[in-house]
């Protein structure tokens, strides 16, 4: 049998996995990295408008710090974050962005003296100070009360993607690409590693490690409409849910992006309002300033999307032939300032739209975008149920942004998240509890398992196809488990989910191609992923108010006396049908800033 | 009103598209190479990213590409389009004609059908050429950061911008005959690191990477790969500034 042994194993080649390993790397610890895909083509490459961090350099960044960043994080997640860790989290950020800027994230900077930018459709003079010159800028985003968000350009995903992968090569951590966690390696207790199977020959392989960092992002594709790239699955949360004793924490939490391209999906990014873009309706009239008179465009995500659904709802959506959509306008912005730092905006409104941005409006819809939810841990990244478990990132949940995150707050935390969590596996693997006495026979056992449920489905005579089953799952969840919800669909959601989890048992095959045969993988994931849609629809159908991300129009207030709590979302028996929800309560005592209005 | 996609007129037909996708799987020792056709109607806004996925889902679910952002952002889809290096995610059929011929980059090492394996090659690359800022310097996360001009902290970002999608690579006279060509993803990111002052590299550091006929003086300027990189990226010119810099050393 195959198996490599490391001190540490990373699922996961993005941000927060990265920078987890480097963290551990640099403690001494022997570390490997799992990609599905080489790390560099990672869904953190998409994050486009930028990192918030309470640098204060800017004009209108000026008296930032960290509590104001705190405040404006636990309001966006109207009250549902963990408040130690985002206090954690704001005093790690500035430091995470300087560690970025010696590794070579060529950050946009001050220029001192005056500028023209747009500020509530209004051209505004600016006058930067002189000291800052050169020091890292800051563009406005959504629900914060500062200009706070460091970027470069609008590729500031892809710029810090590649400054901390270059990282790791320069420091030697091996990347095995192409592979993909199908299992955990435990015995109830304790994590010793993962089943992987390479997605180039189809073989099943053991890793076993003192520590596992889960770090595989958000499961947006469990939805029809979804920014999300094609690999953000969720199957790193779903084998964790799998051990039974690994609970996935406030799953019904799932931010809808105001502003992707319509019908395609594609994020354009908030800096376009951040900026000072405006939202239009079909008539041209910028509906905004009509709902939230003083936040406009600028409201947090869960609010702005709301407003835009409800706007198309009330007769004001324009519509081409796949259906209705709102107008972002950036024209006011001019053409330099686009070609300067919006241009991948530019790109995408060109090549999948045929449209200049820079003259014309761009059509654009609320889509799936981010997971709130994920692998429950403490705040410093221990997975709650397995000795030896860690995630971070978009696959944990730590709690940083409870019900809705705010913009330019996640790759933020990818790389705060890699700096503690990476510092609490290489603390986990100097103490007693990190030596490990694995037995052979549960690292054989575990994979045997594995290789019979591959075997099972490659040779099932099942009628059910694994492409129709994931897109009608697709479908439920876009268009019962999406902005808005009720009771009613979502009961008709959770029925519908069970039944295709189900049916997923009698997928049959069509190919039988010797290597990694794509729709064998597909077939075993989707059952996967249809429990995690039922962690969501179940998890949503049991909250019985509106907080953050989640609304329900049959409880359309925040319920603190009921739900000042969290989901925990287990998976006990392999048999079962809906997820045993069981509830934390967020303790009140220990708030800093206790629950209050949004503003 | 403002005019969203460049419609299709309604009393044209929608076009039968004829996709021709070059096929092998080096898993199955049975498998040779050959062209397979599917046929599949054209919809609105159809991408090769929607049309190979309606392939596999409704034809044939063997078929292997590789996307993962579909955006054109992360470089994992380039192929050869009608011959042509470019990324597949972001390539509209109606672009194209009705019969579209689809083929795995050339150079990489094929994973199947149309998926290679570029991310081993950039790997290697990158170890080669140590594509990370090299500093000696202690960074204190506490205090401020260091300036930076913000005119050269865009320039940075314009050569930052590559995605290591291989198109330049797959477009490039020289890779064809010389295995170990750099090709211009390895000397545009040495151009790069250079211009940024935090890297202490010099130039006769950079000279030790690429002063030979694998790296700079292996370029023929044909200059395939400033006409087909999707991100538009001055090759051209960063090549030919490098040249001249390291002629210099090598010179001297």
């Amino acid at each position: 049998m195959d198996v490599i042994h490391t001190d540490v194993l990373v699922i996961g080649g993005g941000l927060a996995g990265l920078r987890a390993a480097l963290g551990a790397r640099k403690r001494g610890q022997k570390v490997i990295i799992l990609s599905l895909v080489p790390p560099k083509r990672s869904h953190s490459a998409a994050a486009q408008g930028g990192m918030q961090a309470s640098l204060g350099n800017t004009a209108k960044g000026a008296g930032d710090n960290e509590d104001i960043h705190f405040e404006d994080t636990v309001r966006g997640s109207d009250w549902g974050a963990d408040q130690e860790v985002a206090r954690m989290f704001v005093h790690t950020a500035p430091k995470a962005v300087r560690e970025l800027a010696a590794w070579g994230v060529p950050w946009n900077r001050v220029q001192a003296g005056p500028r023209d930018v747009i500020i509530d459709s209004q051209r505004v003079t600016l006058t930067e100070p002189e000291a800052a010159h050169g020091l890292i800028t800051a563009r406005d985003f959504g629900g914060t009360k500062k200009w706070r968000t460091c970027y470069v350009s609008d590729g500031t995903g892809h710029a810090m993607l590649y400054a901390v992968s270059d990282r790791t090569i320069a420091e030697g951590i091996p990347v095995h690409e192409r592979m993909e966690a199908v299992s955990l390696i435990h015995d109830g207790e304790r994590c010793y590693g993962a089943i992987v199977r390479n997605l180039i020959s189809g073989k099943l392989l053991a890793y076993v490690a003192r520590a596992t960092c889960i770090a595989t992002g958000g499961f947006g594709r469990i939805y029809q409409s979804t920014t999300n790239a094609v690999i953000n699955e969720g199957i790193g949360a779903a084998i964790a849910l799998e051990t039974g004793v690994v609970p996935l924490a406030n799953m019904e939490a799932v931010q809808f992006h105001p502003t992707a391209i319509f019908p395609a999906g594609i994020l354009v990014t908030e800096g376009c309002r951040g900026d000072g873009g405006l939202l239009r309706d079909v008539d041209g009239h910028r509906f905004m300033p009509d709902y939230e008179p003083e936040k406009k465009e600028l409201a947090s995500r869960d609010v702005v999307s709301r407003r835009m659904e409800a706007h198309i709802r009330s007769g004001k959506g324009a519509s081409n032939r796949f259906g209705e959509h709102l107008w972002l306008d950036i024209t006011l912005l001019g053409e330099a300032h686009i070609n300067g730092k919006l241009r991948e905006v530019k790109e995408i409104c060109q090549h999948f739209l045929g449209i200049d941005p820079a003259k014309q409006w761009i059509p654009v819809r609320p889509a799936q975008h981010y997971s709130m939810g994920g692998i429950r841990t403490d705040a410093h990244g221990a997975a709650r149920g397995l000795s030896g478990l860690f995630a971070c990132g978009e696959a944990a949940c730590w709690d940083l942004h409870g019900f809705n995150r705010l913009g330019g707050n996640s790759v933020a935390e990818t790389v705060v998240a890699g700096m503690i969590v990476g510092e609490a596996i290489a603390d986990f693997c100097a103490t007693p509890e990190g030596d490990m006495h694995v037995s052979t026979a549960l690292v054989r056992d575990c994979r045997e398992q594995e290789n019979a449920r591959f075997a099972d489905i490659a040779t099932s005579r099942g009628q059910e196809s694994a492409s129709v089953l994931m897109q009608r799952m697709q479908a439920i969840m876009s268009e019962k488990v999406g902005i808005v919800r009720n009771g009613d669909d979502l009961t008709v959601a959770v029925d519908e989910l069970k039944n295709l989890l189900l049916r997923s048992r009698q997928i049959g095959l069509r190919s039988s191609a010797p290597g990694a045969n794509p729709e064998l993988t597909t077939a075993w994931r989707v059952q996967k992923m249809l429990k995690l849609a039922l962690c969501v629809a179940y998890g949503a159908l049991q909250r019985s108010e509106s907080r953050g991300a989640h609304f329900r129009e049959d409880y359309p207030r925040r319920d603190d006396a009921q739900w000042l709590k969290r989901t925990l979302a287990f998976w006990r028996d392999p048999e079962q049908r809906v997820p045993t929800l069981e509830y934390e309560n967020l303790d009140v005592r220990h708030m800093e800033l206790p629950p209050g209005w949004r503003g | 009103m403002i005019s969203i996609l460049r419609r299709k007129n309604d009393t044209q037909p929608t076009r039968r598209l004829c996709i021709q996708v070059l096929r092998h799987n080096p898993a199955d020792a049975a498998s040779v190479p050959h062209l397979q056709a599917f046929e599949i109607a054209e919809a609105e806004g159809m991408t090769l990213f929607i049309a190979l996925n309606e392939i596999r889902a409704t034809q044939d679910p063997s078929l292997q590409f590789d996307f993962v952002c579909r955006a054109g952002i992360c470089g994992s889809c380039a192929m050869l389009i009608d011959g042509r290096p470019g990324l597949a995610c972001r390539t509209l059929t109606r672009d194209l004609g009705t019969t579209i011929t689809l083929a795995p980059l050339p150079f990489f090492e094929l994973i199947g059908d149309l998926s290679v394996n570029t991310g081993k090659w950039m790997r290697g690359t990158s170890e080669r050429l140590q594509t990370w800022i090299h500093s000696s310097a202690q960074t204190d996360l506490d205090a401020l950061e260091a300036p930076m001009e913000p005119e050269l902290a865009e320039a940075i970002y314009e050569l930052d911008r590559c995605i290591e999608c291989g198109c330049c690579i797959a477009g490039c006279g020289t890779a064809q005959m010389r295995e170990k060509f750099v090709g211009a993803v390895g000397l545009n990111k040495i151009a790069r690191f250079r211009l940024d002052p935090r890297d202490d590299r010099s130039n006769d550091d950079f000279y030790e990477l690429i002063g030979d006929d694998d790296g700079v003086f292996g370029c023929m300027s044909l200059l395939g790969c400033h006409d087909v990189c999707p991100k538009q990226l001055p090759l051209q010119t960063q090549i030919a500034y490098l040249r001249r810099k390291m002629a210099v050393i090598g010179l001297a």
